[in-house]
This record gives structure tokens, sequence and C-alpha cells, in this order.
């Protein structure tokens, strides 16, 4: 019986090692594991991880081909779905989608989908392999604000439908949070996220970086000067959150966006780019979620000493369990149930410490969660030369603010319906920039089905 | 990529660099800047707009050489292209929304120190053409950082210059001078200081004095400069506030300036560390 063969465990780097490097955390499959582990799937007649999967990827379909050992049309059947395996088979939070609804996960361990998909993915930028197949060009021109998930998923399927794309970038390098936000040693920024920009690329979409929609153009010009006929919003949940306590503005204190913008975007872990960064000889990080991960695993790998501090309990950390275990295999300290109440300053003004207060929890709140309370009396410090602030994002203002007509809720996200279109006619929006800050499958799902909505919206037009 | 059409040493300190970059130029406005990364490993550096050419699609930069990223900018020849030019950033300036009609009866005083010159001018300039009347004193420590003295005196009615050491101009600050122009009754309806942190707080408490409607420009650090890393943060009257998109203009009175002068050093022994390692080569 094929699901006798118990998960093929995949290989990592050392964590004593790899606390002090940049490197891949992950190595993947090689072809014998991918082989193995594909002979678990049982292709079920009604696929349950395909359904879980926010862009549809005929899962299935995929690892039979594997599992056959044709890597070439495995990757043909995932392209049909997804410009950005490489990128999924890393980043998903696979075991509450795809991997959450497999069958053999009921009694056993589900399939590895994701590092099937990554395997595939792999395999396909080794060996040149790229697929570009799409409808003879329209020549209808539609613009897509911010190249994240959201935006290559949604230009992906217009180019493939026959669009003239154009996808516009504030930052110099197209990926969105894949470049600034996810770390190298999670998501490799040459290696894989720019080849799978490419992808994008060899759709015939093109790609203009260094645009401010908002400043540089704005939505109006595109349609009025520019010649667009629709406009797909997908500028994600860039602004940072802070606490609001006293001593934030001391220095030494980041958002985990600037950290990790230096880091990633800009290098600032390679001493040949020009890019300061510090983390500190001890770095405490405040938040709970895979950005408040990222940002202590990156500090640890900078030299710094880590503690994290979370006002809830470890089963309410919003980050993967993946992304905590590795965490903390690699030494970064949680310090949970407590919560930031004043960061305090050297007379230079510097960050010397943190005060945080004990937190128990109490009724759950309205996200289902036990809410944690303060414990009266429980204030302690914890000595430190940096804060990085990793609670949160939400969208930037900029866009909404300078095109008249385009709504924001009270959180600032778009108005959107569930096809992507906002209140103006012919714009639509998908991803953070709609939902605040989610995860990468989910932008790009929807930015897949703003594309389609587009399609359907232009064709109605003619 | 962004070609740098021409470029001329103002001073042996100081370059000025016109910069193929049609969509920032068709977008600019007085009070804004751009981001430029000089190469593909250097900085984002935010720098003010001098002026922009709509016609030709360049705008023009002024940089002074400060540490190494500004030694690298100015290290570029014409011909040779920038990798990055991003803008126009942040807010312009308030006046641009008045009507023509309102800036004709308006009377300005611009404070402008060292570099601070360059973004000065265009505001003015704006002023000029709007038919507003404007007054300007330039300060710099010496005359090797007195710059665009005759562009500016073509747009304004008066220019006051002062040097530290009395190399050039008179000797003195551009607080004795301000001082002396609101002693001797001259009456302005906004008064906007650019330059160094330093000066622009002392312009502060001189304004604050005679209760002038004061506007400074806060030159912080960035990262992206669209409102992402917050590295930009001040404390705008007892708020945080982000100079890249709320600003880089805010009501003089409502800063604090301590906190802003502190901030704005948080990397300076990081990156005198860097400038140490190298000087030459720069983006070869």
């Amino acid at each position: 019986m094929a699901n006798k063969i118990p998960r093929v465990p995949v290989r990592e780097q050392d964590p004593a090692v790899r606390a002090h490097n940049f490197e891949e955390v992950c190595y993947g499959y090689n072809e014998e594991e991918a082989l193995l582990e594909a002979s678990r799937c049982l292709n079920c007649k009604k696929p349950r991880c395909m359904e879980a999967c926010p862009v549809s990827v005929h899962i299935p379909e995929f690892i039979a081909k594997v599992a056959a050992g044709d890597f070439r049309e495995a990757a043909r059947t995932i392209a049909k779905d997804s410009s950005l395996p490489a990128v999924c088979g890393r980043v998903c939070p696979q075991e509450t989608q795809c991997e959450g609804s497999c069958v053999l996960g009921v009694k056993g361990e589900p399939v590895a989908i994701g590092k099937l998909e990554r395997f595939v993915a792999d395999w396909s930028r080794h060996n040149g392999v790229r697929f570009a197949e799409k409808a003879p060009s329209n020549g209808i021109k539609v613009a897509v604000v911010g190249s994240g998930p959201a935006g290559l998923a949604c230009a992906s399927d217009l180019a493939k439908l026959g669009y003239d794309v154009t996808i516009f970038e504030v930052l110099h390098k197209a990926g969105g949070v894949l470049q600034y936000g996810i770390p190298e040693f999670r998501l490799p920024k040459q290696e894989v996220v720019e080849y799978e920009v490419e992808n994008v690329r060899s759709l015939g979409v093109k790609i203009e970086t260094d645009v401010v929609v908002g400043r540089t153009v704005t939505i109006d010009d595109l349609f009025d000067r520019e010649g667009f006929k629709a406009v797909f919003i997908g500028s994600g949940a860039g602004l940072p959150k802070f606490m609001g306590i006293p001593g934030e503005n001391l220095n030494g204190v980041f958002s985990a966006n600037e950290f990790l913008t230096r880091n990633n975007l800009m290098h600032g872990y390679d001493p040949s780019y020009d890019t300061p960064v510090f983390a500190g000889r001890r770095s405490v990080i405040v938040g709970g979620g895979n950005v408040a991960m990222d940002a202590a695993r990156t500090a640890l790998r900078l030299g710094a000493d880590v503690t994290l501090v979370y006002r809830r309990s470890e089963k309410e950390l919003p980050a993967r369990v993946e992304e905590v275990h590795h965490a903390k295999e690699e030494g970064v300290r949680f310090h949970l149930l407590c919560n930031p109440v004043e960061i305090l300053g050297d007379e230079k003004g510097w960050v010397r410490a943190i005060r945080c207060i004990r937190m128990e929890l109490g009724e759950p709140d309205e996200s289902g969660r036990r809410s944690p309370v303060p414990v009266p009396g429980s204030e302690f410090e914890i000595e430190t030369d940096t804060v990085i602030m990793s609670l949160g994002t939400s969208p930037n203002p900029m866009i909404a603010r300078s095109t008249p007509g385009l709504e924001t809720n009270r959180r600032g996200c778009l108005v959107a319906d569930e096809n992507g279109a906002t209140t103006r006619p012919m714009v639509f929006a998908g991803g953070d920039a709609v939902t605040g800050a989610a995860t990468v499958i989910l932008a790009m799902g929807a930015g897949r089905r703003a594309a389609a909505a587009i399609h359907k919206a232009l064709q109605s037009e003619k | 990529m962004y070609k740098i059409l021409r470029k001329k040493f103002l001073t042996p300190e100081i370059c000025l660099m016109d910069v193929l970059a049609p969509r920032v130029a068709q977008s600019a406005q007085p009070g804004q800047f751009l981001i430029i990364r000089a190469g593909e490993k250097n900085e984002r550096i935010p720098l003010t707009i001098c002026d922009y050419n709509r016609d030709e699609g360049s705008v023009t930069i002024v940089t002074q050489l400060v540490g190494a990223s500004t030694r690298i900018i100015c290290s570029y020849e014409a011909g040779e292209s920038f990798a990055d030019v991003v803008g126009p950033l942040g807010q312009p300036s308030e006046f641009i929304h008045k009507s023509a009609e309102e800036l004709s009866h308006s009377r300005f005083l611009f404070i402008a120190g060292g570099l601070g010159t360059a973004p000065v001018y265009p505001q003015v300039k704006y002023l000029h053409n709007a038919g507003a009347s404007v007054d300007v004193i330039i300060g710099a420590r010496n005359r090797n950082l007195v710059i665009l003295e005759d562009q500016m005196r073509a747009v304004c009615d008066n220019l006051y210059i002062c040097t530290d050491d009395g190399s050039y101009g008179e000797k003195g600050l551009v607080t004795d001078i301000m001082g002396r122009l609101l002693d001797s009754g001259e009456k302005y309806d906004q008064a906007v200081a650019i330059g160094p942190m330093v000066m622009m707080k002392f312009v502060t408490l001189k304004g604050r004095q005679y209760g002038i409607p004061l506007v400074v420009s806060l030159n912080t650090l960035m990262v992206d400069g669209t409102g992402m890393c917050g590295a930009c943060r001040v404390t705008i009257a007892g708020k945080t506030r982000f100079a890249c998109v709320d600003g880089p203009e805010f009501n003089a009175y409502d800063v604090d300036f301590e906190e802003a002068m502190r901030r704005q050093g948080m990397y300076r022994n990081i990156e005198k560390e860097k400038d140490h390692q190298c000087h030459i080569g720069l983006h070869q």
C-alpha cells in the first residue's frame, strides 16, 4: 500500500551552522526523495487538496507526473495555474491549505505537496524549462500596480489571455514582499525570486520599476494619458504599525519593515553593499507573526543575542509552526505572555532596555483567541541595544488618496468585492491592499480572480 | 537607467547634475524630493529636487560631498547613468494650492542654509512666476558652500548672503539677517527655512520671537521614501509622522528638533566605518 510509506523528511542546514549564515535553511528533495514522496499520493478522485489551494493548482495531476518521473510535464501542469511555484513551494502555509486537506493527514502524515511543488520548480529552473504559452496579442493595455504576488499572478493570467500588461513597481526590484520582506535564508532572491519574475516577463509582461503610483503617475493618468483600459491594484500592505508607547522613536528602534528591507532588498548583510544595518549585540523583537520570526532570525544571523516578546502564549503565535520551530532551533529566546510598555534610552538617546509587563489570558476576543490581560505590578526590564517592532502592517494610503472615487474602509484597506472590483469602474484590487496583511498565496488567488473579472469586463465592453 | 545629461561642480564640494527622468520631471512640484540609487550596490539616497524641465524630461539635483554615498553620486560623469531615480516623493509645498490671485498679494521670506539653497530655488521660482514677492537669505559656512546665487537673484526681490567666516557676503548667521529684517519692520506672510537641521532649529527659535508663520523641510534618514520603512519618523506636535509621506515640510513650531537631530545620526558610526574602507574605484 502506497500510504504505508512514511512522509519523506526534508534535509535542512544544521541549526548551529545556519544561525550564522544567510544561505537557504531547507535543501528540498532530490529526485529520489521526490519520486518516493510522490508515490504516497492516492490521486483522489475528488482532490480536497486542490480545492484548498487558493490558486487551484492541479495537485494530484502534477504529483502523478512526478511519480512517473516526468518532471517536465509536472512543471507544465503547475505553470497553468501558478507563475511562482518555487516561491509557493517555499513560503505557502501548506499545513492549513493543500496539506491540511490531504486525506492521508487524517490518520497519518499528509503528502508533502509543498516540497514536491518546490522540487518541480527547482528542477525546471536547473534544467532551463520555462512555459510561456499564451493567446495571440489582443493589443488591449492593462496596468498592474505592484509587482508582488497579487500583481504577478494577475499580470500572468492577463498576459496568457493576450493582454498587453505593464506592471508598475515602486521599488527598484520586482517582487514586492518577496524582495523586501522575506529573507534570503527562506527565499533566495536572485536564484528563486528573480527567476520566477522572469517567468512572468517571458509571457510578455513589461515591468517598470521606480514608479510611485499616486505620485509619479496617478491612476487617472494611466487611463487618460497612457491608454490603459483597466487597472489592477496589488500594492500590498506596506505601512508599518508602531505601538505608540514611550521611547519608540529612540535610536535603535526599527520597524521590521525597515530592518528587513535593509537586509533583503538592500543586502545589508552583504559587506559588498553600502547599506548600513544594525542589529546590536542584543536585540528584542516585538510580535509573533511570520515577519517577527524573519526579523528575529535575521538579527540572530547578524550576530545579535535575540529575544522575542509576544503578548499571548505559544498556542496563539500567528507564525507558521515551522517558522517558530526553526527560530527556536537557531537559538531565538521566546518571552511569551508579556507586552512592552516602554522603551528606555541612555543619555545619548539610544535604546538601553525595554520594559514589559506580564500578561495572562482572559476571555476569547472577536478573533476567537483568548485576549491577553496585563498582570498588575509585574513589570520587568530586558536590556537590549535594538528593538524591532513587528506588529503587522496596513495598506499604504497613497494610491487611494490620489484616486477620486476609490474607497477604503476603516482599516485603510481598499473596498473591493470577491472579484476585486473596487468602487471605481475598471479599477480592480486584490491581495494585502484589500485584506490587510495576509499570505503570498491568498494574494495570488485574489490576483487570479481579478484577472478573470478584468477579462470578462473588457470582453463585454467590446 | 537614468542618464546624466550635464554635470557641473558649482564649488569644489558641490555638484549639480541634470538627469533624464521623464516621469519624475512630468510630476515634480516645489517642495518634493526624489531618491537616487547610483549603482547596484549603493544606498537609496533622498535628494532634493533643485529644478525640473518637463519639456526635456530632466530633473536637476545638487549634491554635496559629505559621505561615501554622495561621493559616489558625484563621481558619475555626464553620459553615464544612475540605476534608479524615484519620485517625486513627499507632499508639494502648501502654497501650490493657493490661487495666483492670492499669491500675487503675498510676501515670502526664504532662509536657505548651504545645500538647502537647492530645494529653496524651485519654490522661489514658482512663487516669483506666480507674482509673489520673495526675499531670500542664503547662509553658508564659507564661500565654497554658497551656490546658485545668480539663479536665485533672477527670481527674487532681495537676496541676502552671509557666511560663518565672512569669506563671502556678510559675516554672520542667517538668524542675524532674519532678525534684522523683521526688526526693521519688514512683513512677511510666510517664512520657509531649509538647511541643516541645527540651522532650522535656530531659525525656528528666532521665528517664534517674532511670531512669523514658518515652515521647515526635514531631511531625515529614509530607505524607500514611500511610507514603508518608518526610518524617517519625526515627532510633530507630539505625534509620530513620516517625513517621506506626511512631509517633508512641516510647521516649524511643531517639530521636535532634538529628536530629529539625534535620529539623523543613527547610522553615523557604521557609515564612518564603511567610509574609511574604500575611497577609490567607487562605482566601477
